[in-house]
């Protein structure tokens, strides 16, 4: 039975990875695999339905919508990828700090992570992006700064937690240093939770910056981004079933490749699941 | 005796912190609001104003005012519990929150439970059957929904179910000049199964992981080595200990409930409190950000001190320190 599941487990990081790698290389291909100029004005083929000429069919410019689908892609993993690194960086940090130390120094980051997660983080964002017009490279730092309370809180809370249990008292006592014990006997046990959030982080990420799109903010047209496209497509769901749902079928998947590679990653790294 | 004594100070303690973490949120809105490049008026470029009149009518707002007095004089409004009045609509933001809030509620609400009444016991049955066809098909549902994005959900509902088979409305949330619960609950069917299966997909991962962790814990070895019935083993040993991280996280999702899924009223152009903060943000209604902020700020505020106090209540494992 186990192994079974120990099968199961690296199908999904498998499957994750490859659509994962594949999804980031028609990114960066893009150039290459695009079928028509992205920008490219077409107002007599506008709103085409998806055929040869056309896989995705077209949009209220007549441009087409598989090309403009694919440098999507380039704006929405750069956003998700990068803020997420930079969340989970600044949690794990900060909460593994606060939860180990206790005291003055867990009051002090507490508080603060009170203060930033007072604000709800899709508002945060909004606000922040919407007030300072913020370019893409500023909405993948106002993504990643706001997006780290909630880990470092569950990091914290496991820290507290597992710093009062034998074995940490006893690698303690053996000599490790506060370094060590946080590093080699702390962290991997938290591992689990770090995972299961950052899983989600991504995903939430990818869906905040799709989000930004959708109510006209962020990167601008004419820059393609999966969340301007549905912008524009939902004056036109009666008409065109194929103009909103391709950007979010990318979307989807996007975020379902994510979760089923942090899934297996999960089963990868947390060793009680692996005995 | 002592338990209870360190017990109030823990949460004198917390409340005076609340009080320091709410003056740092509502400076840090004040300065982000004002320090940011535009003005209220200025929001719409398009919009050619007198300049003279857009001097009188920041006037008559205090808004010329230096930003130090424009702070205090809305600190002090507002410990007399006057939130302002909307720059963009010229009405009470209290009155305004007092009609939108209703509409948040139901469906927040909704939608938490229902997500919520699914994700228990699906997620503990997940982590009984761990590694069986129960646990993949459930593991399948939760991926699929939490990547769906809400707002492409809600856009294709809209599209199968409004504009293809006509049975839903696509907006709103009566139709005028009909009444009756038929009405409300067609509008609520699908902004409801968006939110819902969020929250469904969000819980039933956690609920399965807190379980899980459990189910491998020594005690529970022993207990089963005993001869419990593993029925009782669940009930006794492992739901109660499972739903110590459960009870935290719920707990931090209550403020949400008020909030509301913004994206997703926006979708339905559900008359509610998401919609109209998203609105108010991105015309720069400066009263209406700070109120809305503050509001947040307390709930999120009361429901981490709630999240710590339950932990406390339930697991005698986290100490407070003295």
């Amino acid at each position: 039975m186990r192994n079974k599941q120990h099968k199961q487990i690296g199908f999904k990081t498998v499957v994750g990875l490859i659509l994962v790698l594949a999804l980031v290389s028609a990114a960066l291909l893009a150039p290459v695999l695009a079928t028509h100029d992205p920008h490219l004005i077409d107002t007599e083929n506008w709103l085409q339905p998806p055929g040869a000429g056309h896989f995705f069919g077209t949009d209220r410019l007549g441009r087409d919508i598989f090309s403009r689908v694919l440098y999507g892609a380039r704006v929405s993993l750069a956003v998700g990828i990068l803020a997420v690194v930079l969340a989970v960086i600044i949690g794990t940090v900060l909460g593994g700090f606060a939860g180990y130390y206790g005291g003055l120094a867990d009051m002090a980051i507490m508080r603060f992570t009170d203060v930033v997660l007072a604000f709800p983080s899709l508002f945060l964002i909004i606000t922040l992006v919407a007030l300072f017009d913020a370019e893409l490279w500023l909405v993948i730092l106002i993504i990643g700064l706001t997006g780290w309370p909630r880990l470092a809180r569950l990091v914290r809370g496991e820290f507290m937690r597992l710093r009062n249990t034998d074995f940490l008292v006893s690698a303690r006592m053996l000599g490790s240093s506060h370094s060590r014990a946080m590093y080699y006997h702390l962290l991997p046990n938290a591992l689990g939770p770090i995972i299961v959030s950052a899983t989600l982080g991504v995903p939430a990420a990818i869906l905040a910056e799709a989000g930004l799109g959708y109510f006209g903010l962020g990167a601008q047209p004419p820059v393609p981004t999966w969340g301007n496209m549905l912008r524009d497509a939902q004056l036109y769901i009666r008409q065109a079933w194929w103009y909103a749902t391709f950007p979010g079928l990318c979307i989807f998947i996007t975020v379902m490749a994510f979760n089923l590679l942090g899934d297996g990653l999960r089963g990868y790294f947390n060793p009680r699941q692996k005995v | 005796m002592k338990a209870g004594s360190s017990m109030q100070k823990f949460v004198l303690r917390r409340l005076a912190e609340t009080c320091i973490v709410l003056l740092g949120v509502t400076l840090v809105t004040f300065l982000m609001m004002h320090l940011a490049p535009g003005q209220p008026l200025q929001a719409n470029p398009e919009l050619r104003l007198d300049p003279t009149a857009v001097e009188r009518w920041l006037q008559l707002r205090e808004l010329d005012k230096p930003l130090a007095a424009q702070y205090l004089a809305w600190l002090s409004r507002v410990c007399t519990g006057n939130l302002g009045i909307s720059l963009l609509h010229n009405r009470p933001v209290l009155d305004m929150i007092r009609e939108r809030l209703p509409a948040t509620l139901l469906l927040t609400g909704s939608s938490l439970m229902l997500g919520l009444g699914a994700a228990l016991p699906l997620g503990v049955i997940a982590a009984a059957k761990e590694g069986k066809p129960a646990d993949g098909i459930i593991d399948f549902i939760s991926l699929c929904f939490i990547s769906l994005p809400g707002f492409w959900l809600g856009m294709i509902l809209i599209m199968v179910f409004s504009y293809q088979l006509k049975l839903l409305p696509a907006a709103g949330m009566v139709t005028p000049g009909e009444s009756g619960m038929a009405d409300l609950f067609k509008h609520m069917a699908m902004p409801v199964s968006v939110l819902a299966a969020g929250t469904f997909a969000y819980y039933v991962r956690y609920v399965r992981f807190a379980v899980l962790e459990i189910l491998n814990q020594d005690f529970v070895r022993t207990a089963k080595a005993k001869g419990v019935p593993p029925a009782l083993i669940l009930c006794r040993h492992v739901l109660p200990n499972a739903s110590i991280p459960l009870v935290t996280l719920v707990a931090l999702s209550i403020p949400f409930l008020f909030t509301g899924a913004s994206v997703t009223e926006y979708v339905f152009s559900w008359p509610g409190m998401g919609r109209w903060i998203i609105t108010a943000t991105l015309s720069r209604d400066y009263t209406v950000i700070m109120a809305v902020n503050l509001i947040i700020a307390v709930l999120v505020s009361l429901a981490n001190l709630s999240a710590d106090l339950l932990y406390l209540v339930f697991d005698p494992r986290v100490r407070l320190r003295e």
